[in-house]
């Protein structure tokens, strides 16, 4: 096996810290030339990190990396590219105002005699690139005019054209059509007979199953399976993605569902380039109920809540909280409604940073601390003192600005400012998204208490540990649709098996 | 001041760090007394009634502008027409006090003629639609406050000169037969002891800190400038916000227009051209982050004041104008670079804070 596939590039005890968060915990990697290393785990894991340290995006805090039996240290990607290795991110880094040319010659454009750009060579090189993709795309389109799935395949026209030993390919599917998934297997298959190593990432199991050579599974930072394919099945990639333990945060009581409080139906919500980024979803939560809406990214999850938060004003549906029909169009009037959102982004949606932590937990509320048009501050110090205390909110002093928090600290700010408005019905988007285990479970022991007192909350995770321990009905979506509803204790393969397109099991 | 004084009191701050942070947050008023000293050693004549008079009612004028222009700014957004609406209102005044309204363009002959309180309601509200014009542009056609202040600014100008065809209107007396005599008043009466328009700046500058510290729209304005989306998804109307901090500033360019107006008893349309640049230099000096998010009224009624004693007072030294407009440009310069130096300043402090009660617990 290793004759066949000699090792292309290592990572030794590869330690990543983020301001934090520890993104690497000690992780030792082999790439292998001339095959698919698949690379698998939930998001979070630190499949991306690892990837960027490889591409030279991200450095290293301790270990070390070696090409071909040489240690290298990558500044910058331009040091990764010299060492002939080329990566195609899951967000496309293109320009949507150039030719499909111009974008896959950007930063090295060809020219002639060193003064202008060289776009009969420009041209030529990409019709060919175009022919090797079996793509019909004439180098001169502006890219914006492309299709999202031909986008991503003028993306790995780029990587391409460098000529890279090593490819890395981050989600490379997601946003293609089966036959284009098909194309990209064959030039797959084609790069690797040249002995490029290819690293491939996917959140679709079958997938790579069926095109990897060698998987590593990561978890929590650090690798919990690496093996050669053969004889790898889903369970197995299962059982190392997300451990036998399973993380504890289940319900200590019993269930006490109340009556439904929110209800959305057949909730439309068209994609720009057509089709419906959320495609007629109705669903319902009652009071008490911690309903998890589970996905891959992508899926119409986010959109899904934003439509609820009234951010799409083209969207169609209805909304009901406790049976009424909720007709309100703007943020303040579904607050008022008895909705909030805890934003997946905590840093630009959640909270102005600048702003104090007092003041970050009273700005939706700011109407329970006014009479007529005066605001009450030392009320509003009181209440935001009391919700720091109730959330345990680590601050040295309310005025201090919010920034100066730790990501969860932040977070349960965000949370705080959402209990303020009294809401019933309470909807959290990747609530542990950026936050240290610690902080996590304090978080999901808050959302449990939460419902235990009779709140309604509906949320987005894309950890499957989470979904399954946390909720107490589970909804899957992918492609904008409902592919699932499980009870609480449903087996995790199930809950997989829903995620993946339909489209693609087809193929 | 509250935070500071908490700020000073905590134990895991070194005390050095917290004078200087403390000196760094009241840097403009430490510059107002430096400047205030300088001027009363140096200047002959400075530290008289008469001077002090003369000196506010200069700075009374940028401070409206200021004031205005510092919600503007902590918005995140700017107000450039604000000098035009100067020039335009001068000219709405002083065209009121002449003639009135002359109904004969629509076929009535006919003029209606004002009093002094009614002149100055429509003169406000002149400025008001302006501002709200800007508003408008910004919030429902999503054009940029940078270009649609902008368009306003020339727009605004050449209605102003239309209006007399570029000529000034002389001799606004008023009219004592339309109860328009009192019109001079505005800009040069005076009320127990003080100019009529200095108690117009307390009134507009208690109403506008009262505002921005002690009620839910204040906040709102910080919120917006801090992180617009984040306040949106707060279920803040981020639009009407901004329409009120556009309105605001025109109606505080309007009463600058009626007073200038009123003090000279004569409009010019070219009156206010580059007093937009004097307010946001004011603004800025008193610590509003052009960034948005950060601002104070105070700190902008000390701006305006270091900048106008600033000026009066090379003057009355006899410095030359050219190296006036050097020495308030860089001022103006060293503010912001000094405000840069506090913010990191503080919020190393506000770090070391959060780490430090992190360990504690």
């Amino acid at each position: 096996m290793t004759e066949d596939h000699p090792i292309g590039l290592t990572i030794r005890r590869g330690v990543k810290v983020y301001p934090g968060t520890v993104a690497l915990k000690g992780v030792d990697f082999d790439l292998r030339m001339g095959a698919v290393n698949v690379l698998v785990g939930e998001n979070g894991a630190g499949k991306s990190t690892l990837m960027k340290v490889i591409a030279g995006v991200e450095s290293l805090t301790e270990g070390e990396t070696s090409r071909n039996g040489q240690v290298v240290h990558f500044r910058s990607k331009a040091d990764a590219v010299a060492q002939g290795i080329g990566i195609v991110f899951q967000e496309l880094n293109l320009f949507p105002n150039l030719t499909v040319a111009e974008n896959i010659f950007i930063g090295r454009e060809p020219t002639r005699a060193g003064v202008d750009i060289d776009r009969e060579h420009q041209r030529a090189e990409t019709a060919r690139l175009m022919k090797r993709l079996e793509q019909p795309i004439d180098p001169d389109t502006p890219l914006g005019n492309l299709r999202i799935g031909q986008q991503q395949i003028v993306e790995i026209a780029k990587a391409l054209a460098q000529n890279a030993e090593i490819l890395i390919l981050d989600e490379p599917t997601s946003a293609l059509s089966a036959a284009e998934v098909e194309v990209l297997f064959r030039v797959i298959a084609d790069l690797k007979a040249h002995g490029v190593g290819i690293v491939y990432i996917s959140h679709r199991l079958e997938e790579l199953i069926r095109i990897g050579d060698y998987i590593t599974v990561l978890r929590d930072g650090a690798i919990t399976g690496s093996r050669p394919m053969q004889g790898v099945d889903i369970p197995w990639i299962v059982r190392a993605m997300i451990g036998d333990s399973s993380k504890e945060f289940g319900r200590t009581e019993p269930p006490n569902f109340g009556d439904e409080v929110f209800r959305a139906e057949e909730v439309v919500l068209p994609r720009p380039g057509g089709g419906n980024a959320v495609d007629h979803v109705s669903l319902s939560v009652r009071s008490g109920e911690i309903v998890g809406l589970y996905g891959l990214m992508g899926a119409g999850r986010t959109e899904f809540l934003e439509c609820i938060m009234a951010q799409h004003p083209h969207s169609g549906g209805r909304f009901f909280v406790e049976g009424k029909p909720l007709t309100e169009r703007d943020v303040a009037g579904r607050i008022a409604r008895g909705i909030a959102l805890i934003p997946e982004d905590r840093k630009r949606d959640g909270l102005v940073q600048i702003m104090a932590i007092r003041e970050n937990l009273t700005l939706s509320a700011l109407g329970r601390f006014t009479r007529l048009f005066h605001l009450d501050l030392k009320a509003e110090a009181r209440t935001a003192a009391e919700f720091v205390k109730r959330l345990t909110i680590k601050v040295a002093s309310p005025e201090n600005p919010v920034s100066s928090l730790s990501g969860g600290n932040q977070q349960k700010v965000v949370i705080g400012k959402a209990l303020m408005t009294d809401p019933k019905i309470l909807l959290m988007d990747e609530p542990s998204r950026g936050i240290d285990i610690g902080a996590k479970a304090e978080v999901f022991r808050t959302m449990r208490r939460l419902a235990a007192e009779g709140l309604g909350i509906l949320f987005v995770t894309s950890d499957l540990d989470e979904v399954l321990a946390l909720s107490d009905r589970i909804i899957v979506m992918a492609n904008g649709r409902i592919t699932g509803t499980f009870p609480s204790g449903t087996d995790a393969a199930e809950v997989i098996a829903a995620t993946a397109p339909v489209k693609e099991s087809a193929a | 001041m509250s935070a500071t004084t908490r700020t000073a009191a905590s134990p895991s701050v070194s005390s050095g760090t917290s004078a200087l942070l403390l000196l760094l947050k009241m840097r403009t008023f430490v510059a107002l007394i430096l400047v205030f000293a300088f001027f009363a050693i140096n200047a002959p004549n400075f530290l008289t009634t008469a001077n002090a008079v003369i000196i506010s009612k200069h700075v009374a004028l940028n401070a409206f502008l200021a004031i205005g222009m510092t919600f503007v700014i902590i918005t995140g957004g700017i107000d450039l027409s604000v000098g035009s609406i100067v020039g335009l209102c001068g000219m709405v005044a002083g065209w009121l006090v002449l003639y009135g309204i002359d109904l004969n363009a629509i076929g009535i002959a006919y003029s209606i003629q004002f009093n002094t309180v009614e002149i100055a309601l429509i003169t406000v509200l002149v400025g008001m639609f302006v501002g709200l014009i800007n508003g408008l542009l910004i919030t429902k056609l999503n054009v940029a406050p940078f270009i649609a202040t902008l368009g306003t600014l020339y727009v605004a100008r050449g209605a102003a000169l239309l209006a007399s065809g570029g000529r000034t209107f002389p001799n606004l007396s008023g009219n004592p037969e339309y109860g328009s005599a009192s019109f001079p008043f505005i800009g040069t009466g005076n009320l127990l002891g003080l100019p009529f328009m200095i108690w117009m700046l307390i009134a507009v500058a208690a109403i506008a800190a009262y505002v921005a510290g002690r009620t839910p729209l204040g906040r709102h304005i910080y919120a917006v400038g801090g992180n617009e989306r984040g306040a949106a998804l707060s279920g803040v109307k981020v639009n009407r916000v901004k329409l009120f901090v556009y309105v605001f500033s025109g109606f505080c360019a309007a009463l600058v227009g009626l007073i200038i107006a009123s003090q000279l008893q004569a409009s010019h349309p070219a009156t206010g051209e580059t007093f937009e640049l004097n307010a946001i230099a004011a603004a800025v000096l008193g610590g509003t982050s052009m960034s948005g998010g950060r601002g104070r009224i105070g700190g902008t009624i000390v701006g305006a004041f270091v900048i106008g004693i600033l000026s009066d007072g090379l003057i009355m030294m006899g410095v030359s104008s050219f190296w006036q407009t050097v020495i308030k440009g860089l001022v103006i310069i060293a503010a912001v670079v000094i405000d840069q130096a506090q913010s990191r300043l503080q919020a190393r402090v506000a770090l070391q804070q959060e780490a430090a009660a992190a360990h504690v617990s």
